[in-house]
């Protein structure tokens, strides 16, 4: 058997074990590593460090797997704990049980077909994915700045609207975690009331492709502008109702404050954005501090934090809920007429009526949906703010009508590895509301 | 292409973002005096495989090689934007790794590492953190061959 073992690793190419390595393989330092260089520590203070900390034989610790089924885990995350009685001393994640390959996918889509594919990475905020495509994409062809004032407050309206929808669903999985199951229940049914409104503009409750290059696939339908007031007209009791069943909770807040407390110079140094860099007090935002769409004409606060502990990760969240509806007031006023998608004739297909009438609106729009359309060669980055942090998108392109390269940076990615640092030293029961506070959508952490 | 100068490197532009070209062996410095420039978050790495696509668009001083790693920085102090674009050669496809500076990278550098088969030196864990431990290749490269279900168009005339 071992030797069978054997031949399949070294055919292979057996790149080292993922798992937690135990305590009797590594040394003190390699240990520390991780700590110092989060802490930005020099040397001498890391081995002054690692002295301090007792040193527990192999016999006293326990590594058990939390996951990849774990009802709190929000998918198939798998961290694996060393645990000493009830304390977490070293946490793993181990990610890639949902990975799909999606940028490999992504080369061989145009991109008019792109946006089926980021849609489906972070699938609890599609839209924002589809706008982060959208926008590198339009960078590329150089049109960015002649996108029809409609589709941009139509992109804002949906952007902020999804924001709303996932947050919800953080209130949802957060009460379930923590123990507040009828938040559950509360979460996915005002989530639902949104996702109507999405099914009525977009066609579908998730993965809508809805915002495009070039601008969005349809206009607003009749009588959306009711939907949305009736929604907000809904929500806002509603979220007071949380208020009292959560928020001056005191055994809720026995549960979460002080748990998984994260510093600003750590968060910054891990690269963890969102709510969990806002949490410690950044007042950082890619809304207000580096502007797109027209998110400078509209008027809305950046809630911080003060403990960036994982109460002010759901208070932040809860808040953001009533900025978001703020912002959406405001594009209610403010949404103008005219086209929602750009009158390119390389980018936008004909409409429909012309098809039947023209030959060569026709063939144009067979091309378009087969061949695609040219992306001129270069290279572009693109962030914008989603409700878990700053999704980018890396495109190069070839001048191809696929992308050379296509790249998400994920900001469930990328948080995820704040949860051994904020798990160290903690409970394992915190350690369920560690994962929930961090909201990582796996579906976007493994691509 | 327009192009300056930035800390001996060559800073270009791409659609209004600056991108600098740091070459392999200056990519820790250059790094470092980035950071007491006030960019001190690493908000992404990443890498593209040139291998089809070797005649791209470089400045004049740079030879394309035919990997690129791609490192994303942000300033929040300036709210400015750094790309980084750095040549690795296939015969040597391995760059030091920028974890003591931005410990934000490590579960970047394993991806890269997972995916385009780029070794970090002196990266705490590199395994394979998306692919099993026992895949065979590195997917995101050029050359590895995406799969394909055959599909039978049951009725058509052929």
């Amino acid at each position: 058997m071992s030797d069978l073992l054997s031949t399949v690793v070294s055919a292979g190419t057996f790149e080292g074990n993922q798992e937690l390595r135990s305590r009797s393989e590594l040394t003190a330092k390699e240990v520390m590593r991780e700590v110092g260089a989060v802490l930005r520590m020099s040397e001498a203070d890391v081995a002054l460090l690692a002295e301090v900390e007792s040193d527990p034989g192999e016999d006293q610790t326990m590594i058990i797997n939390m996951g990849p089924q774990h009802p709190s885990t929000h998918g198939v995350l798998r961290l694996m704990l060393e645990l000493k009685g009830e304390t977490v001393l070293r946490c793993k994640p181990i990610i890639g049980y949902l990975h799909t390959g999606m940028e490999k996918t992504g080369e061989s889509l145009t991109f008019m077909q792109g946006g089926t594919n980021v849609t489906r990475m972070d699938y609890a905020s599609p839209l924002n994915n589809e706008l982060v495509f959208s926008m590198a994409t339009e960078k590329l062809l150089g049109i960015d700045g002649d996108i029809p004032e409609r589709a941009v407050w139509m992109r804002m309206l949906l952007s902020e609207m999804n924001r709303m929808s996932s947050h919800l669903l953080f209130m949802a999985s957060n009460g379930m975690d923590i123990g507040a199951v009828s938040m559950m229940l509360y979460g996915w049914r005002e989530r639902e009331e949104v996702l109507r409104f999405f099914q009525k503009v977009t066609g579908l409750r998730m993965n809508h492709n809805f915002i495009r290059p070039g601008g969005v696939a349809a206009d607003l339908p009749a009588g959306w502008r009711d939907d949305v007031l009736e929604i907000l007209e809904m929500l806002g009791p509603r979220l007071e109702e949380y208020d009292t069943l959560m928020t001056g909770q005191p055994i809720w807040r026995e549960r979460l404050q002080g748990v998984g407390v994260i510093t600003r110079d750590e968060a910054i140094a891990l690269g963890a954005t969102g709510p969990i860099l806002r949490s410690t007090g950044l007042a950082w935002d890619l809304r207000r501090d580096m502007p797109y769409l027209h998110y400078d004409e509209v008027e809305f606060d950046v809630i911080v934090g003060s403990y960036g502990d994982a109460f002010d990760r759901y208070a932040i969240r809860l808040a953001e809920i009533r900025e978001s509806m703020r912002i959406v007031r405001q594009v209610l006023d403010k949404m103008p007429g005219g086209d929602f998608r750009i009158q390119n004739k390389k980018v936008t297909p004909p409409p429909r009526a012309r098809i039947d009438e023209s030959m060569e609106a026709l063939i144009h729009h067979f091309k378009i949906f087969t061949e695609g359309f040219k992306v001129p060669e270069g290279e572009v980055y693109v962030a914008i703010e989603s409700p878990r942090g700053e999704i980018g998108c890396y495109i190069a392109s070839d001048g191809s009508p696929t992308p050379y390269r296509m790249h998400v940076r994920a900001p469930s990615f990328v948080n995820v590895q704040a949860l051994p640092h904020m798990m160290r030293g903690g409970l394992v029961a915190d350690a369920v509301a560690v994962i929930s506070s961090v909201d990582p959508v796996l579906g976007e952490v493994d691509r | 292409m327009t192009t300056d100068v930035l800390h001996d490197c060559v800073l270009g532009d791409s659609h209004g973002q600056s991108v600098l070209f740091v070459p392999k062996d200056r990519y820790i410095a250059t790094l470092r005096k980035l950071i007491d420039d006030s960019y001190t978050m690493c908000v992404d790495l990443t890498a593209v495989d040139f291998l089809t696509h070797p005649g791209r668009t470089l400045p004049e001083a740079i030879a394309p090689e035919r990997f690129e790693i791609v490192v994303n920085l942000l300033s929040m102090r300036d709210r400015t934007r750094m790309r980084l674009r750095t040549q690795v050669s296939e015969a040597d496809a391995s760059i030091d790794s920028a974890f003591d500076l931005y410990p934000g990278t490590e579960a970047m550098e394993r991806e890269v590492f997972d995916m385009f088969g780029i070794t970090f030196n002196s990266h705490p864990d590199l395994t394979r953190i998306l692919m099993p431990e026992d895949w065979d290749g590195h997917p995101l490269r050029k050359d590895y061959s995406q799969g394909r279900i055959p599909v039978q168009f049951k009725g058509s005339a052929s």
